[in-house]
């Protein structure tokens, strides 16, 4: 199937893909070819793609995603493969992040900062 | 002396030259930099139409809940401008056509009772507004030449956040760029988002590709998913806005540097015709000097004419290395 992954700047990635696994508000969702026509929201975290060439791994922070005719739309406001993320800047983030959480518990900011410094850590470790 | 004419003259063609190399200068960055700013609108082109291919989608299914950035107002009591125009000066008419515009839109307003705010973007329209005491709402700078995705969310959201206080209604005043050659100021509303163009969203290909409409599964509901996409869409539209008004400021300052190239052009072609004539003048008025004297001299001096002429070739001779 057709993947078209898309940033406010820049189509980020168009080609073939056999399999693709991201993450919605609700859980984790993985397509294959000729999945039913979907759209969802996504929530910060992992996103592969099983490319012809490899499977690209990304961090996402938040976006949708529509499904239909065979072609997969991830649009996304920040997308970032492992060797484009600054992991001295996410581990900064993950330290500001869990001294928010720390101070409070509800602060919602906090925690999806926390998420997605978690998120570019995990991506950019897994490379 | 006419030599001191000619020397002022010759000082000013210099300088004219100078400020020519540095208009000239201006004009092919501006021309580099059009080029870029268009495909930067050309890149955030397939975002924002899949954004509004996805809303059709969701509209479609039933998804249109009554979102406030849907609903049209009862009543308009006060209007926000969303005002972008350029950090620098030296684009011809740019900055003045768009400030003017809203500034006759807000009157226009006055005059029909409704109240007024302003998000304004781009140094120029901040010192516009503060001179003429205007009241300012948000103001951003330092980005017209190059915006960024992050640049257009900030003013979305200081945008976003006059919508849900207490202005019914937000305008976006902004130059379209139409071609290299047109550009025009609009102002467009901007929020409540226009919901005809989102319909129009069904042009595109993918939209009723999904099947018979309610064809799609939604995850989450398709209230909540629109709850997140559409300020995604109008942080989408500003944008896309920021983008064409960045590629229209480069266009005038092209158009602008071309003219004042041309001008210096025009202006060291004629001084330079001026000077010469200066220059041919005063030689002139030696030479008639010279002859003159030595006509004097031959009536009284008689027979000493082999000198006369020796004293007058000699003089001219100088006269002319005088000048090279």
């Amino acid at each position: 199937m057709q993947v078209e992954l898309v940033s406010p700047e820049a189509v980020l990635f168009s080609g073939e893909c056999s399999q693709v696994v991201t993450r919605t508000v609700d859980g984790d969702i993985a397509f294959l070819d000729h999945h039913a026509a979907f759209i969802g929201a996504l929530d910060i975290g992992q996103t592969q793609l099983w490319a012809s060439d490899g499977i690209v791994t990304l961090a996402l922070n938040r976006g949708f995603v529509e499904v239909s005719n065979n072609v997969v739309t991830i649009l996304s406001d920040a997308a970032y493969a492992a060797d484009e993320i600054d992991v001295a800047a996410a581990q900064a983030d993950l330290e500001a992040a869990q001294a928010g959480v720390a101070a409070d518990v509800d602060d919602d900011e906090a925690k999806a900062a926390l998420a997605w410094a978690q998120t570019r850590i995990a991506v950019a470790g897994a490379a | 002396m006419a030599s001191g004419q000619e020397r002022i003259l010759r000082r000013r063609i210099r300088s004219i030259d100078a400020t020519k190399k540095i208009t000239r200068a201006m004009e092919l960055i501006a021309a580099s930099r059009i080029v870029r700013a268009q495909a930067r609108v050309r890149a955030a082109r397939p975002y924002s139409d899949k954004v509004t291919a996805v809303i059709a989608n969701l509209a479609s299914a039933g998804g249109e809940a009554d979102h406030p950035l849907l609903r049209e107002p009862a009543e308009v009591t006060k209007v926000a401008y969303v005002v972008i125009a350029a950090d620098r000066g030296l684009c011809g008419g740019y900055n003045n056509n768009v400030l003017r515009a809203t500034e006759r839109a807000i009157a226009a307003d006055a005059a029909a009772g409704r109240d007024y705010e302003l998000v304004l973007s781009g140094r120029k329209a901040l010192g516009y507004f503060r001179f003429r005491d205007y009241r300012i709402a948000a103001g951003f700078e330092g980005f017209s030449d190059q915006p960024s995705y992050s640049d257009a969310q900030q003013i979305a959201a200081a945008a976003t956040a006059l919508f849900e206080n207490d202005c019914q209604r937000v305008m976006l005043a902004y130059t379209q760029f139409h071609s290299m050659g047109n550009q025009s100021v609009a102002i467009v509303p901007f929020m409540p988002l226009d919901t005809s163009d989102i319909s129009d969203g069904d042009a595109d290909p993918d939209a009723s590709a999904g099947g018979p409409d309610g064809g799609y599964e939604f995850e989450p509901e398709p209230a909540a998913i629109l709850e997140r996409l559409l300020p995604r869409y109008a942080e989408a539209r500003l944008y896309s806005a920021v983008l064409e008004a960045s590629a229209s400021e480069h266009a005038a300052r092209q158009r602008a540097m071309k003219a004042a190239t041309d001008n210096a052009e025009d202006l060291k072609t004629n001084l330079t015709r001026v000077m010469n004539r200066a220059r041919q003048d005063a030689i002139t008025t030696e030479i008639m000097e010279i002859v003159g004297g030595a006509e004097a001299l031959s009536q009284t001096a008689g027979g000493e004419v082999d000198l006369l002429s020796d004293t007058i070739e000699a003089r001219t001779a100088n006269l002319f290395r005088a000048r090279e």
